[in-house]
C-alpha cells in the first residue's frame, strides 16, 4: 500500500514487473493489516462497519416484520420494555404501525449505499481530474481549479439543499447532488499531491527512461498518493451519510415511508410528545454508523498518512 | 501595505460572487425540461398569472446567454425578484428574517468558542489525562452526530421531560416586544423589557447549543492539536526556564500562536454554521432565513429559494474574507 519506488520496469518484462509489484504490495498489505490490528479504534470501527455491511446484504431477509407493512391497530406502540410494549415490536412502532426495529435494519442499506456510491464516484472523478490538472497544468488546470474554488464557496448543506430543491427528491438525485460537490475534495488532494510528487527524482527517472505520461501517472505517481485518497475517502463517507440523513430529514432526500433513517427521525418529530422512540432510535443508528466509519477513518489516517491530520 | 492587500482580497471576492450567481443560474435553468413547467407542475396550485410572472421575471423567451446577462445585471443591482407565494420582493423577506438568523448564529458561535477554546487548551496542557480523554471523546461524538437529531433529543429531554425550556419559536407568545432592530435580545435591552429578555434568552438556549455543538467539537480538536505542537517549541521551554508562571506561559505565549490555525478553521466552520442553521431553524421553528428557504422549497417559490441561497453563499464568502483579514493581524508574517 505504501511507497513502491524500488523497481525499474524498463529492465524487466512486463510480467516480472507486475509480479514484483504485487509481491511488494502483498508485503506492504500484510504490514498494513498488522498495524491495523494493533489500532483498537480502527478495529472497533471496522467490526461495526462489517456488521452494517452484513445488515445491508442480509437485512431484508432477517428482519422480523415487513418494514413497509402498515398496521393501524398497532400505531405508536412503545418499545418492549415499556408499559404497553410487546416483544413482537422490539423498538416499538411508528404512526402507521410499522415496525421500527425492522425499518432501522433495512434502513442501513440506503445510508451505506449512499455513502459508498457518492464517495466512489467522487474519488473516480476527483482523482482523474486531479491527476490531469496537476500533471499537465495549463488551461485545463486553471479552469478546473477555479471551478473547484467556486464550488467550495458554497456551504455544503446549502448547495445540496438547493440542488435537491431543483432536481427533486429520490435516491439517484441524492447521489448526483452529493457528488456534484463531492469530487472537489479529492480533486484538490490529488492535484496538490501530484504537484509535489512530480518534482521528485523517481518521476524524473521514469521520464528519462522514456516512459510515457500515462504510465508515469498510473504506475509511478498513483501508488504514492493512494493512501491519502483512501483516508480522505473513508472520512468523507461518514460525512456523506450525515448529508443524506439531513436532506431526508428536511424531506428533500428519501421520502417516507421508504425506510431511510433521516426521514424516520423527521416523522418522529411530530410525535416527540407521545412517541420519543421513533426519532431517538433512528438517530442512534445514524450516529453509530458515522461514529464507526470515522473511527476507522481516523485509525487509517494514523496508519497510512499522518500528514492528513493537518488538513482535516 | 496591509490596506492594499485587503483591497486586493475584496476585489478577488467579486468574481467569486458573480461565479456563485452563474452556478445557481445554471443549476436552475439547465435542469432538463421547461423550468416553469417543472416548477409549476410540482407546485400544483398556481395560476396562469404566476406562470406568466415567472416567464417574465426570468426572461425565459430569450436565449440562455441573454437570460444570464439579465440575471447577473439584476444581481449586481441587488434585485432578487419577487416571491410567488408571498407577493413581496425577495429582498424584503430576507431582510425581515435575517436578524433572527444572525442572532442565533452569533449566540451559537459565541457558545461554541467559549467552550471549545478552553477545552482545547486544557486538553493539550493535560494531554492524556482523564479530562483530555473525556473531552476528546465528546468532540469526536460532536463531529459524528447529526444535528437535527441532537436538537430533537435536547427537546425531548429539556422541554418535554424536564419542562425547563421552550420547544420552539423565538419568544413566548404571551410576551410583547416592540421591534426596533429585529434582534430580540438587543430590542428588549433597548426598551428595558426584562420579561422579553428572559423569554428570548430561554428560547435561544437549545437552538444555539444544537447549532454550536459541531463547531465546538471541531474547534476544540484543532485548538488541542495546535497547542500540543506549540508547547513543544523552544520558546515555550525558554519562557518556562525564565521562571514565568505556567498561566502566562500558556495564555501569553502558547495560546496566541495556537490561535492561528484555529482562526482558519473557524472561517471554514462558518459554512457549517450556515448550513446547520437551515436544519436547526426547521427543528426549533425559528423564524429566520433557514426556515424561510426550507418552507419555500415545498411551495416551489423559486425566486425566494434562489435569493436566500445566494445570500447564504455570499455570507460564507464574506466570512472567509473577514477571516483572511483577521489572519494578517494575528500573524503579520503571513502575506495574503
Amino acid at each position: 500500500m505504501s511507497q513502491v519506488k524500488s523497481i525499474s520496469p524498463e529492465k524487466m518484462s512486463l510480467r516480472d514487473y507486475y509480479l514484483t509489484r504485487l509481491r511488494l504490495t502483498g508485503r506492504n498489505f500484510r504490514e498494513f493489516l498488522s498495524k491495523l490490528s494493533r489500532n483498537p479504534t480502527a478495529m472497533i470501527g471496522l467490526v461495526i462497519i462489517l456488521f452494517f455491511v452484513f445488515l445491508t446484504i442480509a437485512g431484508p431477509s432477517i428482519v422480523p416484520k415487513d418494514p413497509m407493512q402498515i398496521s393501524l391497530t398497532e400505531r405508536l406502540l412503545p418499545p418492549f420494555w415499556m408499559e404497553g410494549g410487546s416483544t413482537e415490536y422490539i423498538l416499538g412502532t411508528d404512526q402507521l404501525g410499522m415496525d421500527l426495529f425492522s425499518r432501522i435494519i433495512v434502513g442501513t442499506r440506503i445510508s451505506l449505499m449512499i455513502g459508498v456510491l457518492t464517495v466512489s464516484i467522487s474519488i473516480v472523478i476527483g482523482t482523474i481530474l486531479g491527476l490531469l490538472a496537476g500533471y499537465y497544468r495549463g488551461v485545463l488546470d486553471n479552469i478546473l481549479a477555479r471551478f473547484a474554488d467556486l464550488l467550495l464557496s458554497f456551504p455544503w448543506l446549502i448547495f445540496a439543499i438547493f440542488t435537491m430543491a431543483v432536481i427533486g427528491p429520490g435516491f439517484y438525485n441524492l447521489v448526483f447532488a452529493l457528488t456534484f460537490k463531492g469530487w472537489v475534495g479529492f480533486f484538490r488532494l490529488v492535484r496538490g499531491e501530484v504537484l509535489s510528487e512530480k518534482t521528485k527524482e523517481y518521476v524524473d527517472a521514469a521520464r528519462a527512461l522514456g516512459q510515457n505520461n500515462f504510465k508515469i501517472m498510473a504506475r509511478e505517481i498513483m501508488p504514492n498518493i493512494l493512501n491519502s485518497i483512501i483516508v480522505l475517502g473513508t472520512l468523507r463517507m461518514g460525512f456523506m451519510i450525515i448529508m443524506e440523513a439531513s436532506l431526508s430529514f428536511l424531506g428533500l432526500g428519501i421520502q417516507y415511508p421508504e425506510p431511510a433513517w433521516g426521514s424516520m427521525v423527521n416523522i418522529g418529530r411530530d410525535y416527540m410528545l407521545s412517541a420519543w422512540w421513533i426519532s431517538t432510535f433512528s438517530g442512534i443508528a445514524i450516529l453509530v454508523m458515522v461514529l464507526s466509519i470515522n473511527m476507522l477513518g481516523e485509525g487509517l489516517r494514523d496508519i497510512l498518512d499522518p500528514r492528513l491530520r493537518r488538513i482535516e | 501595505m496591509q490596506a492594499a492587500r485587503i483591497i486586493e482580497r475584496i476585489l478577488i471576492a467579486i468574481p467569486i460572487i458573480l461565479g456563485i450567481g452563474v452556478v445557481i443560474f445554471l443549476i436552475m435553468r439547465l435542469t432538463p425540461g421547461d423550468p416553469v413547467d417543472i416548477m409549476m407542475g410540482q407546485a400544483g396550485h398556481v395560476s396562469e398569472r404566476e406562470v406568466e410572472l415567472l416567464r417574465e421575471q426570468w426572461h425565459l423567451d430569450e436565449p440562455l446567454i441573454v437570460q444570464l446577462g439579465h440575471f447577473l445585471g439584476d444581481l449586481l443591482r441587488g434585485d432578487l425578484g419577487m416571491s410567488f407565494t408571498k407577493g413581496r420582493p425577495v429582498w424584503a423577506l430576507i431582510m425581515q428574517a435575517l436578524p433572527a438568523t444572525i442572532e442565533l448564529a452569533m449566540v451559537s458561535a459565541f457558545f461554541a468558542l467559549a467552550i471549545s477554546i478552553p477545552i482545547g487548551v486544557i486538553s493539550a496542557v493535560k494531554q492524556d489525562s482523564l479530562i483530555d480523554r473525556i473531552s476528546m471523546a465528546g468532540a469526536f461524538f460532536g463531529i459524528c452526530m447529526p444535528i437535527f437529531w441532537l436538537g430533537i433529543i435536547l427537546i425531548i429531554i429539556f422541554s418535554i421531560n424536564l419542562d425547563l425550556l421552550p420547544t420552539y419559536g423565538r419568544i413566548g407568545s404571551d410576551v410583547n416586544l416592540q421591534r426596533i432592530t429585529g434582534f430580540y435580545i438587543l430590542d428588549s435591552l433597548l426598551t428595558g423589557n426584562w420579561e422579553a429578555l428572559k423569554s428570548s434568552i430561554r428560547h435561544l438556549i437549545l437552538p444555539s447549543i444544537t447549532l454550536g455543538f459541531p463547531m465546538a467539537a471541531i474547534v476544540a480538536r484543532v485548538m488541542r492539536s495546535s497547542m500540543l505542537e506549540i508547547l513543544r517549541n523552544d520558546y515555550v521551554v525558554m519562557a518556562r526556564a525564565k521562571g514565568l508562571n505556567e498561566f502566562s506561559v500558556i495564555v501569553k505565549h502558547a495560546m496566541r500562536n495556537a490561535m492561528i490555525p484555529t482562526v482558519t478553521v473557524i472561517g471554514l466552520e462558518v459554512g457549517m454554521l450556515l448550513g446547520g442553521n437551515m436544519i436547526v431553524e426547521t427543528v426549533f421553528s425559528w423564524p429566520g432565513l433557514g426556515r424561510l428557504v426550507v418552507s419555500s422549497i415545498f411551495v416551489r417559490d423559486y425566486p425566494l429559494v434562489q435569493g436566500v441561497v445566494m445570500i447564504y453563499a455570499f455570507t460564507f464568502v464574506f466570512a472567509n474574507l473577514v477571516v483572511d483579514i483577521l489572519y494578517t493581524y494575528i500573524n503579520p508574517k503571513i502575506s495574503m
